[in-house]
């Protein structure tokens, strides 16, 4: 059985991943917590496509849990996804080490824990790839979100080390960038609608970069422009700017 | 962020509402009026338009296929689109389809769609088994044709004005190719092109595209296309890649002289009288679909889509009369589809009757409404009716006078008490 495992699978665009794997045929195992809560969506992606979906329990922040968790797994998947992420409130993070330290746990530690022992694995076995959702707001800090920000751009850097590691293992690491997506976490927001792309289009640029091996994927395609702009903008000007 | 819709007129802003559960839809309709089901965005004018839009879009899984039967079991936020990419492949197709596929199944059924086999196979309805449904009071109700005939028929076709559509079951056809044997007719003018609709009849998909700019006694000249699906086993369907239009054209790009350009090239490349070609699904049944946002080739004020259906002892005459008035206004159209439909069903809001339907596509500028006026006149005087899906300006006494079932579906409202729930701008101009 060739499947996928996509954890954080709640998220908009892990079930926008979920599709696109599935119709180009591959299996799924699907990870996140109260995990039934996404039967319905399982059974959806079966009678698109006719491929099997399996649900799997994981709390990324209980981090004793990750060895056990993937152990358990008899078949070991062809690939990993994490869309793990949660973007928290900014200003309450601020002042509420707990918002700050869940949002970091989250979006980072939470997945080196996992990421570490799959690794190991891949890399024993010499095949597999592995996909993290990072963020734009890792390329750099803006007041705007920067504890969320500040944890991805960890995230990015992590990810860019196991690509190092692994590539000798020939375990390919895809690290994604997406700017504006219009999903749950962003639903309040007014967003450009020319910046923002759909779960869809993501999940697709995804698979193409992971098909074709590629390494850092910015998606939309323009927000590589974009982040170049505003990451070579000199730091004593970005300082007074509200972006 | 508000909702348009494809016309890209009427520019209204308006509160939009999304649902995860049953409990929340049921508490947004208790606590707002003024609500209107919106799906896709594809109908052009006022239909799915109200200060309040409940979003039902995200409401796109599906929940069961049964092979046996061909029956699907989808939630109605679920595009044409998603049915064909997944079940063409496996030899199924969907027994009614409008000229998109771009339209969510609760859309569908809101405005019963037809496509060019209507005169075989009717309207949307007709390949659905049976539709969950919130009413007015919060109550969700499992309809079909033989348990709640009254709430079915007000539904289908219904504009969203009846309720919210959660699910729907609808049967698929099976089909053993994803290509189509098509046969393109070119005529002359009016007169041979309903000879050939009339010769032409036994095959299941039928439509006929007009260059309406053409003049005295070229008027009604057209391609009719008729087709049907072949055998040989080629089910390899993938949604293709869209071009996209990415900005509103200057409205002054769309003008009679490039309207006329392009109807003379589309016509002049057809092959005199009959010939035959080869064509896939979606060059067939979608061919706009290829062009994502092709609405803004019309500018920022936007179109608007005329469709009118004549019965069939008016119809030479009034598409005669139609299409003279047209071409004088040099008022063009890229798009002018006719076809002739078969019977009508018992729907009450169902646009479709047996004869010959026309649809215009025309940018929003100074003089339309008014030559728009003078065209729903000629089809009243021919006991025509205009299409709701499409419509965005026709007045209440041009709609009543084609739609005898009006009042039928006006008590219904009210006696379960719709009307002072789920309105749209187009419901409260026409009056229902």
């Amino acid at each position: 059985m060739s499947y996928v495992l996509i954890i954080g699978a709640k998220s908009d665009i892990a079930k926008a991943c979920a599709r696109e794997y599935a119709k180009h045929g591959y299996d799924l195992c699907l990870a996140a917590r109260n995990v039934n809560e996404l039967s319905e969506f399982a059974q959806d992606v079966t009678t698109r496509t006719q491929k099997s979906v399996k649900l799997l329990e994981l709390d990324i922040l209980d981090y004793k849990s990750h060895q056990g968790f993937y152990d358990s797994i008899e078949e070991k998947p062809l690939g990993v996804i994490s869309a793990v992420g949660y973007l928290g409130e900014q200003e309450k993070a601020q002042s509420d080490f707990e918002e700050a330290k869940r949002i970091m746990d989250t979006n980072y530690t939470g997945v080196v824990s996992l990421f570490n022992i799959i690794a190991d694995d891949f890399e024993k076995r010499r095949s597999g790839f592995i996909v993290g959702i990072s963020s734009v707001a890792g390329d750099r800090g803006r007041k705007s979100n920067y504890i969320y920000g500040s944890a991805k751009a960890a995230l990015s850097a992590y990810l860019s080390g196991l690509r190092n590691r692994l590539y000798d293992a020939q375990v390919h690491v895809l690290t994604v960038k997406p700017g504006f997506v219009a999903t749950k976490m962003t639903e309040d927001m007014d967003l450009p609608e020319k910046l923002t792309a759909q779960p869809d289009e993501v999940a697709s640029d995804i698979f193409n970069a992971q098909q074709k091996g590629k390494n850092v994927l910015y998606t939309k395609w323009i927000w590589r422009w974009v982040m170049l702009i505003i990451c070579s903008i000199p730091e004593f000007q970005f300082k007074k700017m509200s972006i | 962020m508000s909702l348009l819709s494809w016309g890209m007129y009427p520019k209204v802003t308006n509160t939009v509402f999304k649902f995860n559960s049953e409990e929340r839809l049921k508490e947004i309709i208790s606590e707002y009026n003024d609500l209107i089901p919106y799906g896709n965005g594809r109908s052009y004018g006022d239909s799915a338009l109200s200060s309040n839009i409940i979003n039902v879009k995200p409401k796109d899984y599906f929940i069961d296929f049964d092979e046996e039967q061909g029956l699907l079991h989808v939630q109605a936020g679920v595009l044409l689109s998603e049915i064909l990419e997944a079940y063409v492949p496996r030899g199924w197709f969907l027994k009614v389809t409008p000229g998109t596929k771009l339209i969510t199944v609760g859309g569908a059924i809101a405005s019963d769609v037809h496509g060019k086999n209507h005169h075989v196979e009717g309207c949307f309805s007709e390949c659905v088994k049976e539709f969950e449904i919130m009413l007015a009071d919060g109550e969700v109700v499992t309809c079909s044709k033989e348990t709640t005939p009254d709430l079915f028929r007000a539904t289908c076709g219904g504009q969203g004005l009846t309720g919210v559509i959660l699910e729907a079951k609808i049967y698929l056809k099976k089909i053993n190719s994803q290509y189509i044997d098509q046969t393109t007719i070119k005529t002359k003018n009016l007169k041979e092109t309903f000879a050939a609709f009339e010769e032409y009849q036994d095959k299941p998909y039928s439509v006929a595209w007009i260059d309406c700019l053409a003049k005295d006694k070229e008027i009604g000249k057209c391609l009719l296309m008729v087709g049907d699906f072949r055998d040989d086993g080629k089910l390899d369907y993938r949604l293709k890649p869209q071009k996209s239009i990415p900005f509103n054209f200057p409205s002054f790009a769309l003008n009679n002289w490039s309207v006329r350009t392009f109807n003379w090239l589309y016509y002049g490349k057809a092959k005199e009288g009959v010939s035959k070609q080869r064509v896939d699904i979606d060059t067939f049944f979608y061919p706009l679909d290829a062009i994502g946002h092709w609405n803004r080739i019309y500018g920022k004020n936007g179109l608007t889509q005329y469709q009118f259906i004549l019965p069939k002892e008016t119809s030479y005459e009034g598409l005669e009369e139609i299409l003279t008035a047209i071409s004088k206004s040099g008022k063009g159209s890229f798009l002018a589809v006719l076809k002739l439909y078969g019977k009508a069903n018992n729907n009450w809001l169902s646009f479709p009757i047996e004869g010959y339907s026309l649809a215009l596509d025309f940018k929003i500028e100074k003089g339309l409404f008014e030559l728009l006026d003078q065209l729903d006149e000629i089809v009243v005087k021919h006991k025509g009716r205009i299409y709701l899906t499409k419509d965005v300006r026709v007045s209440k006494e041009t709609f009543e006078q084609g739609y005898p079932h009006i009042e039928k579906f006006r008590q219904y409202r009210k006696a379960n008490k719709m009307d002072s729930k789920f309105q749209s701008y187009q419901s409260k101009r026409v009056g229902i």
